[in-house]
């Protein structure tokens, strides 16, 4: 029998970079196979040209045994092969039903498309409404669209692009028995990860790719994380030290009954929301996107502001009708969920984005923008926080996911901030960063910072949080200590369901002493 | 009563060009690509269906040689801006320039003779009836044609496959080339389109409207109509609205000036601009309501990647 793909010395040169050079892989009808590697090893540019989305400078694809000539995303998907990317292809000035109906093959029927994918989006558990526009669909949402849409074309072959990081641990589990059924239905499935423990328990095969080039076949059901770990990053993990709290006496952060109504019909209302942020600690809020983390980011960071000056209170000052400008005076740095438009301008270079907030660090006098300072400032970052970039004149979408990140996140800790807002630091981030940006963060908060990170990545949460918040339909749980609390119990309230009563009595004890 | 059915009249009639260009710009723009040069294509369907009436031809076939002048003009705005890339303002810029020369060029051979205007329709009993016959049964097939384009892009762009193509080809066509869409090929056709129509809107100044010519006889109809799409916030139906209030400001401002009103002339001109300006800001304050509907690609280069 013939593979159902075959890649055969695939090599593809941008300028500058190899980004692949000289792949082969072989995926058989029904197997779940990983490719493994980190960001910039070539996993997308791979992906893409499986996907006919880029051409390969040379090499062979084989569908089937067949060869595929003229190779573009419509006749991959004449082939069966469908994506899901990582960043997300949804238009959003249009409908769920709509974007699907788009790169779907059959008859443009709107109203049936819907029912089908209210049906099958339930079937497998991520119920979606199809007449929702994308523009107000969470990250999670979005990726559930996107999952959706390819189920709907009955794939032989689906590439699910770091599917995870925005689902709940529950859905992982109900994800993973989708993609089982479909790979037992004889659908090949190209999984790409960096969670090493997903690819172990879910995929038959492993790819791993350093720099561009395939460094190692494994099955990591048979094989250590740790081998796996070595192929992908080529030298010795950094190893996290995350040293216990030493939280300030006096709460650096204060959040008190806030209440707020959900800007449209789209977005959510939080409720009587109270937490403290200590100095010298960190606080995890955990969720699934789309219920209420959104919101609360805004009015925390001032974005938004509230008419209840005292519901944010920042260092002991009222700060909830305060300005963004207003409350990053008073100690706050803030890194967004979006790094391009949102945490940087992109086509503005490196040295103009530090100027955006580190404007009151000397680089600019007088009004004027001092560009030797901003660029040593800039290149300081560069520098201390390993940014591979060309310099502080490259532009902020030059760099690639991780490298924009750590360095976003280099320049809100150069401002010292008493408090450091960090929204998704590691989406899309891969392992050798993210363990970076991390340790960073960690850092910073032993040397006395209050920190609060919202992230839909449990594993983070755990590694790095000394308290863990949750939040569910706007409501914030009280908080639960990382030490003596589980990915289950933090799981079931992601979800909205509380413990049994008996078990709350006794979960009590696990429930941080309230300031 | 004759000044109500004259001034209504008076405003259709007006307002048939801007509904023509406007209409055909919209879909250019719902699929990401700014064509400034609304004015030379325009002027150019002037010229060529005026030539047509005087060297004989029928008049349908004078307004189809308007609407290909337009269409021609437009494929040179297109390999511009999208097989070359150039900047989409200069190049449509250029074609607003270029097309007011050429067909100045064009009609120095003219002559300043008026021709016999297209002529209003009728129909048996309809266009018989008081006031419903004046009002509704008598203009000219363009104007009615005018209305079913309007019609037929609603539901194209709302309600058909190919629309939505156009329109998410709007917001994000590194995506749309990414699904397997021909970007390129579509933004020709709409570029192409959006020309056809423009030479339309020209060739009803040129036979219906005002049936002489006059060089630059479109006196910034086309930039009007360029106008009217950004304050309609790309949505067919504040086109229609839009032109009529414009039209209707237009005749306004001629009746006040021909029953003497005591204001300076030029305020009266300027009337009609205003109005719209001021109405359709009104309407485009929900912001979220405009950033649902503003191609959000709109005058950027696309170059196929891979």
């Amino acid at each position: 029998m013939h593979p159902r793909l075959e890649l055969r010395n695939i090599c593809k040169r941008y300028p500058g970079v190899v980004a692949n050079d000289d792949v082969s892989l072989s995926i058989q009808p029904g197997e779940i196979h990983a490719v493994l590697g980190e960001n910039g090893a070539g996993k997308s540019t791979l992906m893409k040209i499986i996907y006919g989305a880029a051409q390969a400078d040379s090499g062979e694809i084989f569908c089937d045994g067949n060869p595929i000539a003229a190779h573009n995303p419509a006749t991959s998907r004449a082939l069966g092969i469908e994506m899901v990317y990582q960043h997300f292809a949804l238009f959003e000035s249009v409908s769920v039903v709509e974007n699907i109906a788009l790169s779907a093959s059959s008859a443009f029927d709107l109203p049936s498309l819907a029912a089908k994918i209210r049906e099958l989006s339930l079937r497998y558990g991520m119920p979606i409404d199809p007449h929702r526009q994308v523009h107000d669909l969470s990250v999670g949402e979005r990726q559930r669209v996107e999952i959706v849409r390819c189920l709907l074309q009955a794939p032989k072959l689906l590439i699910l692009d770091e599917p995870t990081s925005v689902l709940t641990p529950q859905a992982v589990v109900k994800l993973f028995e989708t993609l089982r059924q479909l790979a037992a239905e004889g659908c090949s499935i190209v999984y790409i990860s960096h969670k090493l423990d997903e690819v172990q328990e879910l995929c038959d095969t492993a790819t791993v790719l350093r720099n561009g080039k395939v460094t190692g076949t494994a099955r990591p059901k048979e094989t250590t994380s740790l081998e796996l770990a070595r192929m992908m990053v080529g030298s010795k993990l950094p190893e996290m030290h995350v040293s216990p709290p030493t939280p300030s006496e006096k709460p650096v952060l204060e959040v008190n009954n806030l209440s707020v109504k959900a800007r449209d019909h789209f977005g959510v209302d939080l409720k009587d929301v109270s937490f403290n942020v200590h100095g010298g600690e960190i606080v995890g809020l955990a969720g699934v996107s789309g219920n209420g983390q959104a919101e609360l980011i805004a009015l925390l960071s001032g974005e938004r502001t509230h008419h209840n000056n005292d519901a944010i209170r920042i260092c002991g000052t009222a700060a909830a009708r305060l300005r963004a400008d207003e409350r990053r005076k008073l100690g706050l740095a803030f890194v967004p969920e979006e790094r391009l438009g949102r945490g940087a301008v992109p086509s503005h270079t490196l040295w103009e984005n530090a100027v955006l907030t580190a404007h009151r660090f000397g680089t600019v006098r007088n009004g004027l923008v001092d560009r030797r300072k901003a660029s040593a400032f800039a290149a300081g970052i560069i520098d201390r926080f390993k940014v591979k970039a060309n310099g502080p004149a490259s532009t902020a979408q030059s760099l690639s996911g991780g490298n924009l990140q750590k360095f976003i996140v280099g320049r809100e800790i150069a401002l010292e901030p008493k408090l450091l807002l960090v929204s998704q630091p590691t989406w899309g981030v891969d392992v050798g960063a993210s363990a970076f940006i991390r340790q960073t963060i960690v850092d910073l908060s032993r040397a006395g910072a209050a920190v609060l990170v919202v992230s839909e990545e449990l594993d983070e949460l755990f590694e790095i949080c000394d308290r863990l918040l949750v939040i569910c339909q706007g409501r914030v749980s009280p908080p639960l200590i990382r030490k003596t609390t589980d990915r289950e119990e933090v799981g079931l309230l992601m979800t909205g369901r509380t413990m049994s009563t008996d078990q709350m009595a006794i979960g009590s004890g696990d429930v941080a002493l309230q300031d | 009563m004759d000044l109500i059915i004259a001034i209504f009249t008076g405003t259709v009639i007006a307002a048939t060009p801007l509904i023509f260009a406007a209409l055909g710009e919209l879909v250019v723009e719902k699929s990401g690509v700014l064509n400034l040069g609304i004015e030379g294509m325009m002027l150019m369907g002037a010229a060529l269906a005026f030539w047509a009436v005087t060297a004989g031809y029928p008049m349908p076939v004078a307004i189809l040689a308007g609407a290909l002048a337009g269409a021609a003009a437009s494929l040179l705005f297109g390999v511009l801006a999208l097989t070359f890339l150039t900047n989409q303002y200069a190049a449509g810029l250029a074609l607003a320039i270029f097309g007011s020369g050429v067909s100045a060029f064009l009609g120095r051979g003219f002559g300043s003779e008026p021709i016999e205007a297209l002529r209003g329709i009728n129909v048996p009993v309809l266009s018989d009836l008081p006031l419903i016959g004046p009002l509704l049964f008598r203009f000219d097939p363009m104007v009615y044609l005018a209305l079913v384009m309007f019609a037929a892009i609603s539901w194209f762009l709302y309600r058909t496959k190919a629309g939505l193509i156009l329109r998410t080809i709007g917001e994000s066509p590194q995506t749309s080339h990414a699904i397997g869409y021909p970007v390129i090929r579509i933004r020709y056709m709409a570029v192409l389109f959006g020309g056809a129509m423009a030479g339309l809107a020209g060739a009803y100044l040129s036979v219906a409207y005002t049936p002489l010519w006059v060089e630059n006889m479109t006196a910034g109809k086309g930039w009007i109509a360029l106008a009217l799409v950004v304050f309609a916030t790309w949505r067919p139906l504040r086109i229609l609205l839009g032109a009529w209030l414009f039209g209707g400001m237009t005749i306004l401002q001629l009746q006040g000036q021909a029953l003497g009103l005591e204001v300076p002339s030029e305020l009266l001109s300027a009337l009609p601009y205003l109005a719209t300006i001021i109405v359709l800001v009104l309407i485009s304050r929900n912001r979220q309501m405009l950033a649902l509907h503003f191609p959000a690609s709109l005058a950027k280069p696309f170059r196929p990647a891979g």
